[in-house]
């Protein structure tokens, strides 16, 4: 499983790192700065539940 | 008895509802009823993108394609048409079409409708903006280079005056208060917030009474104040708040707030019949993240949690869980973003950035011995390490050695 971000999207809103802290971290400057983009299966729910957080949809997991 | 389940309301709330009662495993038929005739589309970026100048028009804020809705997760859309009625003890719900619904399971989603300005319906180029139709209209009036004036300075009108002012057009803002939003955020962050009007040519007139608008052929020309004075304007935005969609609940027996109007909800959205939940604007709900303080949020984030909970507690209440969010919501204003996580109600509030002589704004607010809210404009790295800290019940003291006072 592997995070994608669409920097298109991402404003820096930042749910997804009030969903999932080990996986996300806003910066200073907005951007968005993914901690680790292959979580491991513990990471899993966490990580669903920032793709679904996210108000501008910019999250998505792929399967590799 | 039946076992459909209704999904009223289809807005961001709506939408999660009928999502996440998929996701819990619910095969039965779902409904999913909305008085607007579009499918379900996202609200933060009408005042915001939507309003953007541009050759290639505006973006389209639909969430999910009828395909998605109908096919992937075998939803009845029952677009343009709106709940009349709600009988809990018969378990039916009256449609505007005529028709009925019964069910077994309900999630009331009906929002809220922005406030008029009385006698002025009627009138062209006056709007509210909280749905598709009103940000076409306003997006229509400002390509036209509309002078624009904006009759609340709350969050919306703010940031419909920044995309005006983006574009070059003046724009006055009018506000009955002597401070914008001081209710909502307090004093200072409300100065803070005025601040951004004035740096970019904003003509923000704070404690002015709007006593009725003026017009020629149908047409609004002006917005007349209360010391005489007409405001010339091509485009009238109104934002002075919100009433909640609950007419219809009439005679249901679900209990409404006296002030106005919204539902009350238990802590797990439930609103008193069996299998009547409720979730978003429309509800209020006791919070037990701040000792069950009584809160309606009109937040995107507060809708899409409370859609999906209310889902889940409907088809299982038995292991209904509270919401119990912290709740947030973002501003965009010109160039800068205002961020606020938790609840404005607060016995002090420390305005951080100014004791530390830093720039950009960041206070927080206290009640008894905790940390219980945040504002800042333009530190987005740090709002959430506050929301979390909130969330953790983190102590007042613990919060101003973080900020490192």
């Amino acid at each position: 499983m592997r995070i994608v971000v669409d920097r298109d999207k991402c404003t820096g809103l930042g749910m997804c790192e009030a969903e999932a802290p080990d996986l996300f971290e806003v910066q200073d400057d907005g951007t968005l700065k993914v901690l680790n983009d292959c979580p491991g299966s513990a990471d899993r729910e966490a990580a669903e539940s920032a793709v679904m957080a996210c108000p501008t949809e910019a999250l998505s997991l792929v399967e590799d | 008895m039946s076992e459909r389940f209704v999904v009223v309301g289809a807005s961001l709330a709506g939408l999660r509802a009928v999502q996440a009662a998929r996701k819990a495993g619910f095969s039965g038929p779902l409904t999913l009823v909305g008085g607007e005739e579009h499918l379900p589309y996202d609200r933060p970026p009408l005042s915001k993108e939507y309003l953007r100048a541009g050759e290639e028009g505006a973006a389209d804020p639909t969430f999910r394609t009828e395909q998605e809705l109908r096919g992937e997760l075998d939803v009845d859309l029952r677009m343009g048409t709106w709940a009349t009625a709600l009988d809990p003890a018969a378990q039916v719900i009256g449609l505007s079409d005529g028709g009925e619904l019964d069910y077994s399971a309900v999630v009331i989603a009906t929002g809220a409708r922005a406030r008029t300005l009385p006698g002025t319906e009627e009138l062209a180029g006056v709007h509210t903006l909280r749905n598709l139709d009103d940000a076409i209209a306003i997006r229509a009036a400002l390509d036209a280079g509309a002078r624009t004036v904006v009759v609340g300075a709350g969050f919306i009108g703010s940031e419909v005056a920044s995309s005006a002012r983006k574009r070059g057009l003046p724009v006055t803002v009018l506000e009955a208060l002597p401070v914008p939003l001081v209710r909502s955020v307090g004093e200072q962050m409300g100065r803070a917030c005025a601040a951004l009007h004035l740096a970019h040519g904003t003509d923000l007139r704070c404690g002015v009474k709007v006593t009725g608008l003026t017009a020629r052929d149908g047409r609004v020309t002006g917005v007349s104040l209360d010391d005489g004075s007409t405001v010339p304007a091509d485009l009238v935005v109104v934002g002075t708040g919100v009433l909640p969609n609950t007419e219809w609940l009439a005679g249901s027996g679900i209990q409404l707030h006296e002030r106005d109007r919204g539902i009350l909800s238990d802590a797990t959205l439930c609103t008193g019949p069996p299998g009547v939940y409720a979730a978003g604007d429309v509800t209020h709900f006791p919070n037990p993240l701040f000792d069950g303080l009584l809160m309606r949020l009109e937040h995107w984030t507060n809708a899409a949690e409370q859609g999906a909970l209310a889902a889940r507690n409907a088809l299982n209440p038995a292991e209904a869980k509270p919401a119990a969010a912290v709740p947030y919501f973002w501003s965009d204003w010109y160039d800068s973003r205002i961020q606020f996580v938790g609840i404005p109600q607060a016995e002090e509030i420390r305005v951080v950035s100014e004791e530390l002589g830093e720039e950009k704004f960041l206070a927080l607010y206290r009640r008894g011995e905790r940390l219980t809210g945040c504002i800042s404009i333009d530190r987005p790295a740090q709002i959430m390490k506050y929301r979390r800290m909130i969330m953790q019940r983190k102590s007042w003291a613990e919060a101003l050695e973080f900020t490192g006072l």
